[in-house]
């Protein structure tokens, strides 16, 4: 256990590194428009990118070799594809999958 | 620009409603271990405040918990978080000119928001700084709620929220899909999903992100002609 004050710098360190993450590139680059091209270009396509990585990443802890091997995981996401496609509702897609999948790891697998 | 808010808040709310659901019960799944672990709601209330990012703070606990080691503690920071550096590179322009909420608006700049905020326009009438704002502060707000709330209450909590945290991994899901839809040229979102899943299978859950950073980097730059031809079709 830390004391009061090596818990408080622990978190204000913790407060610093995640704020550098997130202004460093405005620190860098300050005025948008006077960015190089390519930072422009990088700009344009990380959202998209960064998003499809960002799935990945709610899925990081799945182990496909071992029981139930992500099932319950990929069934889900196949009903919230399907449904979105279906309905177009966001909130639906989101609550029905999110239902669906809780269904499965609680009584299924 | 705080006559808007209102309005903004109004037009903002639906887009984060499953965030309040997610950052409701993961927040509450953090306020609940905090206290656990001796570190009540004072303490949820200001890692949640200045902090304010997710798998951080619940890696946090056991930094809390262990030995006094600020050097690990702050690489720890780096490397969860380094994520964070392609939503600001992918923000710089639409946050240029927000002025004095600028600052906040990328101190706040969590996984959530920046999914909202990269597919999410605001209607016509309602202004983009002040929407932007909203969504901002609505999600810290809901993820500071939930953790004083399961600071306060997890002991008592019976219903067998078991799976629940799925929410945000349905939420990306939609996202994603919205963006497919929107866009003509799939290769960014292949891209994304290709380097990400190859560097998850060479390096592992918990050290995949920064090679799997670097590959879509490497990616877009070896492709960019290709990929900015595309872009203009």
């Amino acid at each position: 256990m830390l004391t009061t004050i090596q818990a408080l710098i622990i978190i204000a360190i913790l407060a610093a590194g995640t704020a550098i993450t997130r202004f460093l590139p405005f620190v860098f680059f300050p005025n948008a428009l006077s960015a190089p091209r390519y930072v422009h270009y990088l700009g344009k396509m990380l959202p998209t990118a960064a998003i499809s990585m960002l799935v990945v990443y709610c899925l990081r802890y799945i182990e496909l070799t071992a029981a139930p091997h992500g099932l319950p995981e990929i069934i889900a996401i196949i009903a919230v594809a399907a449904l979105h496609i279906w309905r177009k509702n966001t909130l639906l897609s989101i609550a029905a999958g999110t239902a669906i999948y809780m269904l499965l790891v609680q009584f299924v697998f | 620009m705080l006559k808007n808010l209102p309005s903004a808040m109004k037009a903002a709310f639906p887009h984060t409603i499953p965030v309040l659901t997610g950052f409701a019960f993961l927040g509450a799944a953090y306020g609940i271990l905090m206290s656990a672990r001796g570190y009540g709601v004072l303490w949820i209330l200001l890692t949640s405040s200045v902090v304010f990012a997710g798998a951080l703070q619940f890696i946090g606990i056991s930094l809390l918990t262990s030995v006094f080691d600020p050097l690990h503690a702050f690489l720890i920071a780096i490397s969860v978080n380094a994520r964070h550096l392609f939503y600001g590179i992918s923000m710089l322009e639409k946050y240029g000119g927000t002025g004095k909420v600028k600052p906040y608006l990328i101190f706040g700049m969590c996984d959530e928001t920046f999914s909202i905020l990269c597919t999410a326009e605001p209607p016509p009438e309602v202004d983009k700084r002040a929407f932007m704002l909203s969504v901002t502060l609505l999600n810290q707000s809901y993820w500071i709620l939930g953790g004083v709330a399961g600071g306060l209450i997890g002991p008592l909590l019976r219903f067998d929220t078991y799976g629940i945290d799925f929410v945000m991994t349905a939420f990306f899901v939609v996202i994603f899909l919205n963006q497919w839809r929107a866009q003509k040229n799939h290769s960014p979102a292949l891209i994304g999903l290709g380097a990400a899943t190859v560097s998850l299978l060479i390096f592992g859950a918990d050290n995949f992100i920064i090679p799997a950073m670097i590959l879509i980097i490497a990616c877009l730059t070896i492709f960019r002609k290709k990929l900015e031809k595309g872009a203009e079709d």
